[in-house]
């Protein structure tokens, strides 16, 4: 049977690999992924959450599939917005990006 | 076994030169955490979980990666420059929250109480109808931004 320690540790480690992700690659698209992770790590620390510790309403479950409803909105404007920059700047390379800085 | 599906997609997702590789490691890692919520006892969860991000956030940025990346889509050099510092950074938040977990006493909570459909349908309409609500004029925001921001200029011209 696995514990509640199990899996919040499974999500420390993931979100850590999504934080290194984030800030280590240097693709938009990649960035943008590993925010996935961070969401989906906090998201199964939530689920866990509301499996082990006895509560009425189901806050973890149901702050879970909100957190996937406002994921699917953040990924749905940040590929567009990643989209535009890359028609207009022709790279995916975010070291590209540095016009404010010339 | 999910718990290393999990870790291990994971760090082939951000460890992997090609970017499509990446991708494919990233839907592994979210369909081993649809099992986890399954063994959760959230089936809703699961099945919510491999339509959303298996199903639809895998292929909008399978599309995008496709959209954007010509031909070979192999990067020669992955990672910033400052990847030693994100090294660190991760390092810590993870041995933080790892030391937090292990140090915290989770005696109390021992008892796997199914979140079923029933129950979560009942909160997700009484409890919580508000933010359900906003959830929902938050997709329709987001749907009509991204139709806004992805529009070429050109189509811009077109219609003025």
């Amino acid at each position: 049977m696995p514990t509640l320690e199990g899996y919040l540790v499974v999500s420390a480690l993931l979100f850590g690999i999504g934080a290194f992700g984030f800030m280590a690659r240097r693709n938009a698209i990649l960035m943008l992924i590993s925010i996935e992770l961070m969401f989906n790590a906090v998201n199964l620390s939530l689920v866990a959450f509301n499996a082990f510790v006895p509560n009425d309403s189901n806050t973890g479950a149901v702050f879970g599939l909100m957190i996937m409803a406002v994921a699917a909105a953040e990924v749905t404007v940040g590929l567009a917005l990643v989209i535009a920059i890359i028609r207009t700047r022709q790279t995916a390379e975010v070291d590209q990006y540095s016009d404010l800085r010339e | 076994m999910l718990a290393v599906g999990v870790v291990g997609a994971g760090v082939a997702v951000v460890t992997m030169r090609n970017i499509i590789h990446s991708a494919v490691a990233m839907m592994v890692c979210f369909g081993s955490l649809a099992g986890m919520y399954a063994l959760l006892g959230a089936p809703i969860v699961a099945a919510a979980q491999v339509l959303i991000y298996l199903g639809a956030i895998s292929v909008l940025i399978l599309f995008a990666i496709m959209l954007t990346q010509a031909g070979d889509a192999t990067i020669p050099a992955p990672y910033h420059r400052q990847m030693p510092v994100a090294i660190v950074v991760a390092l810590g938040i993870t041995g933080l929250v790892l030391w937090a977990v292990i140090q915290t006493d989770w005696a109390a909570a021992a008892e796997v109480a199914g979140a079923t459909v029933d129950a979560i349908a009942t909160a997700l309409f009484t409890v919580y109808a508000l933010p359900f609500e906003i959830i929902s004029l938050l997709l329709l925001v987001a749907i009509i931004g991204a139709i806004y921001l992805a529009r070429r200029p050109e189509e811009d011209e077109r219609a003025g």
